[in-house]
């Protein structure tokens, strides 16, 4: 989707790179940039304010989870493609990369990216029916693909360990480990950077196009010479290669991959985080999926909140918070897709949009 | 070859692959008067055999009223979730049907979970006999009246489709909305119906498994099961689904039995079906009675 942003009276754009540039004003560049200098400083100011490290991993897992989702936004939301085992190839990716880095020996650096190009082979194979499908029939072929894929980890001991955990080494750069949450989570910001600007930059370029082409009008498309079947698989490969780094990240920060987490609710879960950030928007991805991390969280606090009130006793809400979650999750699913279609990433620009006319937004 | 064991797989096959197919119908029922895949059809089982079980235990009720108040609760049931949720979303993109269907049955698994449990239910007993004898197999009633509820409910269908008013309109409806509109067919209503009838048929099923096994959350994983089945037997295909689904419950079996005589891979039956789904999208996608779709620029 184009990023419809404010732009300032008497900016008009004369040439095709200035169209499609990434951040249309310094101010929003520069406060891309300060934005991510915030982030930096966020251990350390985490450890300054004596603020419990719970929320330095939730943090760490709005990284990975993110990652992940970006590829399912670059499928479902650019591509118009649906999946719904997305789990399964974020699953792939970090036993791939648990698999490469300590059975073979490959450094854990260059062990994600390996990780994220084998999980890309394995979306292509499963994409390989968007040769003559297209979407609700893909949408299935996903689905099987999802139980395809936890069945083959729980085979396949050689690669997973079966039942027994797969061990994944610690993130190491230049001989220096590391260990801890506080140095993990710059490996995953400096990631996450990465990859969104690849997203964005994918999008500008004629692949990106594109997949965009694809998804709105495909007969046209078709027509003006873009291959759908190539650019049906070359999606679901990107998506899978995404879903690949944000597993092989997963994995270097638990230490340990075990054949659970994986599953369909893991899926919703991801395409919950696209479409509550905005379907089609890269940016929102990263709202989106914050959205769901810190979720369960708000859940948490909220039946804290009525511990021992007349509606606690009465529902049984604490001993049932894992089933309170699944509604929660679902529920909001159906709100947005009803109420608020575009998801956050559009409130946002609404948002932004009237502060930039303050106060005559009218 | 243990034939003993093989002619038992078989037979399981059928009674298992029936109530496949019965789901399998009413998935397909939705899907060709609304063109909506319903991610939610497993927990309209799950719903419907809860609500029966409820009736039955913390009531008392006698089976077949219990049955009765279930099938209209289901009935109120599906006519409101189409009602509130998927009538906003006529006219909106695939993506956005699917996913509500995907977060309603998250919604209604969780709910589930939360009011009755993790754990499986036995119904209490309904047949006075527990087995009877059938050409020398011993067969248990409970089974006997799966098969003859799956081919009623079968029947019924067909006598809907082919013989009813309301059938005929929902066959127009599935043909083309704006030509049926236009003779003065009521589509929302059609809609509406569609989504009724497919979450009692599904509860039905649901009451059946439960009365044959237990209730449990598990029973939604038929919802799963669907999806190799409508595929085989063609996404828009009556016939079709209720074809897919004997030979997805045969093939879940025979694999079973391959597995447990020859390969001892273990729990390949579960994931045989899959792979079958995979192939069949591969070769031949438009399934074994589903129209082709041909496109025309």
């Amino acid at each position: 989707m184009a990023a419809s942003s404010l732009i300032p009276a008497g900016d008009f754009r004369s040439t095709y790179g200035a169209d499609t540039t990434i951040f249309p004003t310094a101010t929003s560049r520069n406060m891309a940039i300060l934005g991510i200098l915030i982030l930096v400083a966020v251990p350390t100011a985490f450890s300054w304010l004596g603020v419990s490290p719970y929320w330095l991993t939730l943090l760490i897992q709005i990284g990975y989870y993110g990652i992940a989702a970006l590829g399912l936004n670059i499928l479902v939301g650019f591509t118009g493609q649906i999946s719904i085992g997305h789990a399964a190839f974020f699953g792939f990716g970090a036993f791939a990369s648990a698999y490469v880095s300590s059975k073979l020996g490959v450094p854990v650096f260059f062990a994600i990216p390996l990780a994220g190009v084998m999980t890309a082979a394995v979306g292509l194979v499963f994409g390989l029916p968007a040769a003559r499908l297209k979407g609700l029939y893909l949408a299935i072929a996903t689905l099987a693909a999802q139980y395809i894929l936890l069945d083959f980890f729980s085979r396949a001991e050689w690669f997973t360990g079966g039942t027994v955990p797969a061990l994944a080494e610690p993130f190491s750069l230049f001989g220096y480990t590391v260990r801890s949450d506080q140095q993990y989570f710059y490996v995953v910001l400096a990631y996450l950077v990465v990859c969104f600007l690849l997203a964005t930059n994918l999008m500008r370029s004629r692949d990106g196009r594109a997949l965009v082409a694809v998804r709105d009008h495909y007969l046209s498309a078709e027509i003006m010479g873009i291959n759908l079947t190539k650019y049906r698989t070359l999606s679901f490969g990107l998506a899978a290669f995404f879903a690949g780094i944000g597993g092989a990240l997963y994995a270097h920060n638990q230490g340990v991959v075990s054949n659970e987490g994986f599953g369909i609710d893991r899926s919703i879960l991801f395409l919950a985080m696209i479409i509550i950030g905005g379907l089609g928007s890269i940016m929102g991805t990263l709202m989106g999926t914050a959205f769901m991390v810190l979720l369960p969280e708000a859940m948490e606090w909220l039946t804290a909140l009525l511990r021992d009130t007349p509606i606690d006793q009465a529902l049984a809400l604490r001993p049932n918070i894992a089933f309170l979650r699944e509604i929660a999750i679902g529920l909001v699913i159906v709100l947005f897709l009803i109420f608020e279609p575009d998801g956050l990433a559009h409130r946002w620009r609404q948002i932004k949009a009237y502060w930039k006319l303050y106060p005559f937004s009218h | 070859m243990n034939m003993q064991l093989l002619v038992q797989l078989l037979v399981n096959g059928v009674i298992v692959g029936a109530l496949y197919g019965v789901v399998a119908m009413s998935f397909v029922l939705i899907y060709k008067a609304s063109q909506v895949v319903n991610f939610a059809q497993g927990e309209f089982l799950l719903i419907g055999a809860w609500v029966c079980w409820w009736l039955l235990t913390k009531y008392q009720i006698p089976f077949f009223a219990g049955m009765a108040i279930t099938l209209v609760f289901m009935l109120v049931f599906g006519v409101a979730l189409q009602i509130i949720v998927l009538r906003p979303l006529i006219g909106e993109p695939i993506i956005s049907v699917i996913m509500v269907t995907i977060g309603l049955s998250t919604i209604f698994q969780g709910a589930m979970k939360w009011i009755f449990g993790l754990n499986a239910q036995p119904f209490p007993p309904i047949f006075k006999t527990q087995s009877v004898n059938i050409l020398g197999l011993q067969i248990q009633t409970a089974y006997l009246m799966s098969v003859a509820v799956s081919l009623a409910m079968m029947a019924g269908m067909a006598w809907f489709f082919k013989a009813s008013k309301y059938g005929l309109a929902m066959r127009a409806t599935a043909f083309n909305q704006q030509i049926a509109q236009s003779l003065g067919i009521s589509v929302k209503n059609i809609f509406a119906m569609a989504w009724a009838i497919s979450a009692v048929v599904s509860a039905v099923a649901g009451v059946v498994v439960g009365v044959v096994n237990s209730v449990s959350p598990a029973l939604s994983t038929y919802g799963i099961k669907v999806f190799p089945a409508v595929i085989l037997g063609g996404l828009d295909s009556i016939v079709g689904a209720v074809l897919g689904g004997l030979i997805i419950g045969l093939l879940e079996n025979i694999a079973h039995y391959v597995d447990s005589e020859f390969l001892h891979w273990g729990n390949l039956y579960e994931i045989a079906p899959f792979y079958v789904l995979i192939i069949i999208l591969m070769i031949k996608p438009y399934g074994l009675f589903g129209t082709r779709n041909i496109e025309r620029v």
